[in-house]
This record gives C-alpha cells, structure tokens and sequence, in this order.
C-alpha cells in the first residue's frame, strides 16, 4: 500500500460513525429522561460542551491560542437577549441563528488581527479584544443594561409551538439538538479535507504553505466558524436561563474553558463535550466542600495537569477503555487520543 | 494649565509603577520567552507581606518595603525550582494554562487567608497628604514613588549595562546555546534573574497598595496591564518596557480624568492598534524569537 492511500485509508476510517459515538448520545438523550429534576445542570453542561467545541475548533485543529473566546460568547448572548428583549426576532431558533452570526462577523473581523504574529500576539490580542468588548459594553449601558444585565428577557416558544418551561425540559432538549446539529456539522468539517488541512497548518504553517495550502485563508475561515459556535454558545446561554449580564465578557469565562478543553483533551470533538461533564462535576464538588474558594481547586487541577502532562493523563485515562477495546474486539483501540500539540 | 502638570505627575508616579511591578516579567516573557500570566501573584504577595508587618506587626514602612521584596523573591526562586523551570521548554499553551492555574489559587488562598476586601497599609504621616510647587500639587506618596522607581530604574540599567552578571544575562537571552558553552550557568542565571524580577514585583505590589489599591483579585486584575507594558515595549532592553509603562500611567490617568466614561478603553484600542502594527513592541526587535 503506497503512503498515500494509506493516508486516505486512515483518515475515512477516521470519518466513519462508531458504534461508542452513536452509544455516547443515545446516553446524553437517555439522561435527559433519566434525571427529570436536574434539567438546569444538564442544559449548563450542554452550552458549555457547545462552547469548547468551539475552542477546540481553533485551537485543537487550528493551533490558535486564545485567552478571549468569551468575546464572542458574549456578542451572542447579548443579541439573542436584545432581539428577544425588544421583540425584533420572536422566534427562538431563528434568533438563535441571527446571534451566532453576530459573533460570526465580529470573528471574520477580527480574524485578520489574529492571524498575524506569534502565539503571544495571539494571546494578547484575543483578551484585548474581550476586554474591549466588556468596557464597551460597560459604557454603553444603557443599551446593554449596565452591570445589571438584561432584564425582562421573556422567550417565546420554539418554533411557536413549544414554550419553555421552569424546570428548563424544553430548554434541556432544545440544547441538545442544536449541540447535535452544529455536532454533526463540526464532525462533517474537521474530517473534511479542509479539516484535514487545518491539521496541517497546526503541525507545522510553513510546511503547509509549501505544500499548497493558503494558510491564512484556512485560518480565517476556521476562526470566523468558531466564532460563530460561541455566539451560539452564548446565545443559548440567554435563551435558557433569560439573563445577559457584563460576566459573559469576564476572563474567567475564557480561562475556564480552556481548562475544560484540556480536561477533555483537545483535538478531537469529543474533548470538549467530556470536558464539560467533568468540569461542572468537579465545580459542583468543590464548591459543595469550600462554598467560596472553589477556584483554588479548580486552579490547582490545571497546575496538576500541566506537570503531569496532558497527553500522559489521557494515556492513563484510556488504558482501561483501550484494553477492554482490544481484548472484546481483538483489534486496535479506536478511542482517540487526542495530538500533541507542541 | 496646572491640573495638566498634576495629572502628568500622577501619571509619572503610576507609570514607574507599572515598570516596577512589570520589568519582572519583560525578562520572563520578553527574554526567556516564558508566558507567566502569574506574576501579578507575586507581586500580590509583596503587598499583602508589607501589609502585614506595618498594619499588625507595627513595623515602619520603610523597613517593610525591603521585606516584601525578599519574600516575594524568596516565593519566586522556590516555584522557579520545583515548577517554573519545568516548562520552560513546553508550549505557550502548557504555560497559560499553568500560569493560570496559580494565578487562581494564589487569589483564592489570599481571600480565605485574609478576607476578600481590600486593604490598606498604614503610612506615615510624612508620606501623606501633598505640598505645592508654583501651584501643581504633589503627593508626597507619589513623589516617593518616583524617586524610589526612579533609582532603581537607574541602578537596573547600570547592572545590565556595566556588570559581569549583566552581561552574562545578555548573552544568556541572545543565546543560551553559545552561552554556556562558554562556561555560563543559564539555568543558574535565569532562575536568579527570575527571583530578582519577583522580589520587584513584590516591591511594587507593596508600593501600588495605596494608588491601585490591593485586594485578592490584584493578579487578575492588573494582568493585562502588565502584559501591555512587556508586549508594548518590547524586550530589548529595559528603556523599552520603562517607555512604555510611562506611556501607560500618563495615558491612563489622562484617560481616566479627561475621559472618564471611555474607561479603559482607550488603552485596550491603543494595545491592540500598537500590536497589529508592531507585532514586535514599539521598542522590539525587528527579528521574530
């Protein structure tokens, strides 16, 4: 088999649904039957799983650091509560969609200024651009609402159909199917060859330009789609809990995504959806021991995680999994491991 | 025409401040390439160490400043030790991540060691209040301040400049290949100029308790500050760091007074204009490390 369509081979092996991925939402939809009273946590972990998707979009496929992917977050969950607040766009889904491409050009913006320079321009300028968005945000408060937030944000029913309720079911199964859909769109995108080329570009951008690829146009695009799914992120966020206040811009919120993204592992999609279990377990369990000083812990596990190193750690973690894999199924383990990315 | 000159001096004050509190990490970040998004920790420590012994120990201030930079050193060469040098060699993303981490737990100890309002230190009463000269006010806690900064910004220079250790460090940042095959101890020289950059940070925080005010949330909140100060100015030398937090103070206060609803804003705009168009710093090098 010559290199080539051993690489082929590999990558549409890669592409193909597993019976694990189809079991791993049949269990996400069976918890929303099986955990009636729980719907607000769960609806918590889905836009949070939707929002380091995004993360992991650009920085586990495309290797951009950014410590403001908030911004965008943000720019979504204020026009989804401003379209709803003054009743320009009724209907959740469409306005859904009006929000995530707010931020969608708000990240085509700012692409250009993300693209140039190194790794600690990158950084800089995606906080400068957070925290540009939240002074502005500050300033204009009679348009935002100030530090009070949004207020009096009423949704309508889905589709005019299905309202949401208090205990948050229709917002629990509303979550779930937009994170399924854009899900199924960032599978679609990543084992593309588009994707496959972002890879590229990740392991080593002057290759990748030497071969072919027009890197900054690839990054462009991968960015303004980030940016996109974290104004979905954020517009959800709006729609199921009916605030938008100035902590959707907050640093916090970016520094802890990341570290949901490396709690799940980047550079595979389901990083991002295991990570935010795992975090908002680990958060409810901190704060249930030291109400106040749970981000000491949090703080410490990043430390942890660092030294040991992450792709140890999933190397731990899937030992069991990948041994069971082999033994059951006599071949190599098909869990991911997520890349390096050195 | 006077309120101009006092919010020039104000602005002085704050700058050198900043250079203070960020010369520290234009080593870190600027030469050794190290992203430590702590080190306002460091300098937090200093701050709450010189509260300490002046507020409930009844030191005289001026006997806590020179303690606060010790300790903070002290804390700085320990992690250096055990955990910073570690990642040296590792991604930018590894050192956010771990940069962060500390970050969180250092606000977090300090809010459950020491409560989470803020704090202030006891001055003298000779540091207090303010005088006139032909008519502009002077604080004499900021004009403290600028001597104090302004020494050492002097006395740093003269190291870099004229010392053996300065120029083993120059070498050491150029190259730290060539650098120790010519029987220099890069590792040995890093940590120490590492601790050193922390022990100012520590004299800074201790110093900034009055003007920026000192809580648990300092490292966050002055982070991107910091990070202004070190990617604005460049890591050549330390006139471009010393530059750019002077821009910074006066910008900030001028901002702050004359446009008081733009906020930060100003200086966010400025940063991001300043990085798009000099990815380098004002001050960098030309060359991409």
């Amino acid at each position: 088999m010559t290199a080539s369509s051993d690489v082929g081979y590999h990558a549409q092996r890669h592409a193909r649904w597993h019976y694990g991925e189809a079991a791993f939402w049949l269990i996400v939809l069976a918890c929303g039957f099986l955990f009636p009273t729980r719907y607000l946590i769960m609806t918590d972990i889905l836009r949070l799983a939707l929002f380091t998707m995004s993360l992991d979009l650009i920085l586990g496929y495309a290797g951009i650091v950014s410590l403001g992917h908030a911004a965008f977050f943000g720019v979504g969950a204020y026009a989804a509560g401003l379209l709803a607040l003054h009743g320009i766009i009724n209907e959740p889904v469409l306005a859904l969609i009006v929000a995530g491409l707010a931020a969608m050009v708000l990240g085509f913006a700012t692409s250009f200024l993300v693209i140039r320079g190194v790794d600690l321009t990158r950084l800089m300028v995606t906080l400068g651009i957070a925290l540009l968005l939240e002074a502005l945000a500050e300033r204009f408060s009679n348009i935002t609402g100030g530090t009070d937030g949004l207020q009096g944000i009423e949704m309508q029913p889905i589709f005019g159909e299905i309202p949401f309720d208090m205990f948050g079911k229709a917002g629990f199964f509303y979550s779930l199917a937009v994170l399924f859909v854009l899900f199924l769109l960032a599978r679609r995108v990543v084992h593309s060859p588009f994707g496959l080329s972002l890879r590229a570009i990740k392991n080593n951008p002057l290759r990748a330009a030497a071969i072919g690829i027009p890197v900054n146009r690839r990054l462009i695009a991968i960015y303004t789609l980030a940016a996109f799914y974290a104004g979905i992120a954020g517009a959800l966020f709006t729609q199921t809990t009916a605030i938008a206040s100035l902590d959707v811009f907050a640093f916090e919120r970016s520094a802890d995504l990341m570290l949901v993204l490396v709690i799940g592992g980047t550079g595979y999609l389901y990083g991002g959806l295991i990570g935010a279990v795992v975090f908002r377990m680990l958060q409810e369990l901190f704060s249930t021991i030291t109400p106040q000083y749970w981000q000491f812990w949090i703080g410490l596990v990043l430390v942890v995680i660092v030294l040991v190193g992450r792709q140890r750690l999933h190397r731990w973690v899937l030992y069991v999994p990948n041994l069971v894999i082999k033994q059951v199924a006599g071949r190599k383990a098909v869990v991911a491991v997520p890349e390096s990315d050195a | 025409m006077t309120a101009i000159l006092t919010n020039l001096f104000d602005g002085v004050a704050y700058g050198m401040l900043l250079f203070v509190l960020a010369c520290g990490l234009a080593v870190t970040l600027g030469l050794m390439n190290f992203v430590n998004l702590a080190h306002g920790a460091f300098a937090m420590a200093g701050g709450y160490v010189c509260m300490v012994l002046v507020n409930r120990m009844g030191w005289p201030f001026f006997a806590a400043l020179p303690l606060a930079f010790v300790s903070s050193a002290a804390i700085g060469i320990a992690l250096e030790r055990t955990l910073y040098r570690h990642l040296y060699t590792r991604s930018h993303l590894d050192q956010v991540l771990f940069t962060i981490g500390l970050t969180f737990m250092s606000v977090a100890a300090v809010d459950y060691i020491q409560g989470s309002s803020r704090v202030f230190i006891n001055l003298p009463a000779a540091l207090q209040g303010q005088f006139d000269v032909f008519g502009v006010g002077i604080g004499r806690y900021r004009l403290m301040i600028i001597v104090i900064c302004g020494l050492l910004t002097i006395g740093l220079q003269m190291v870099l400049a004229k010392t053996r250790f300065g120029s083993r460090l120059r070498a050491a940042v150029d190259d730290p290949r060539a650098a120790s095959g010519l029987g220099i101890n890069v590792p040995q020289v890093f940590a120490f100029t590492f601790a050193f950059g922390c022990g100012l940070a520590g004299l800074g925080g201790a110093l900034s308790a009055e003007i920026l005010g000192l809580d648990p949330y300092f490292p966050l909140k002055f982070m991107i500050y910091f990070l202004i100060v070190v990617t604005v100015g460049g890591s050549s030398s330390i006139t471009g760091p010393f530059l750019a937090s002077l821009l910074l103070g006066i910008g900030d206060v001028a901002g702050k007074y004359y446009v008081p609803k733009m906020g930060p804003f100003v200086i966010y705009t400025m940063m991001i204009v300043i990085l798009i168009w000099r990815p380098n710093g004002l001050f960098g090098r030309t060359a991409a490390r």
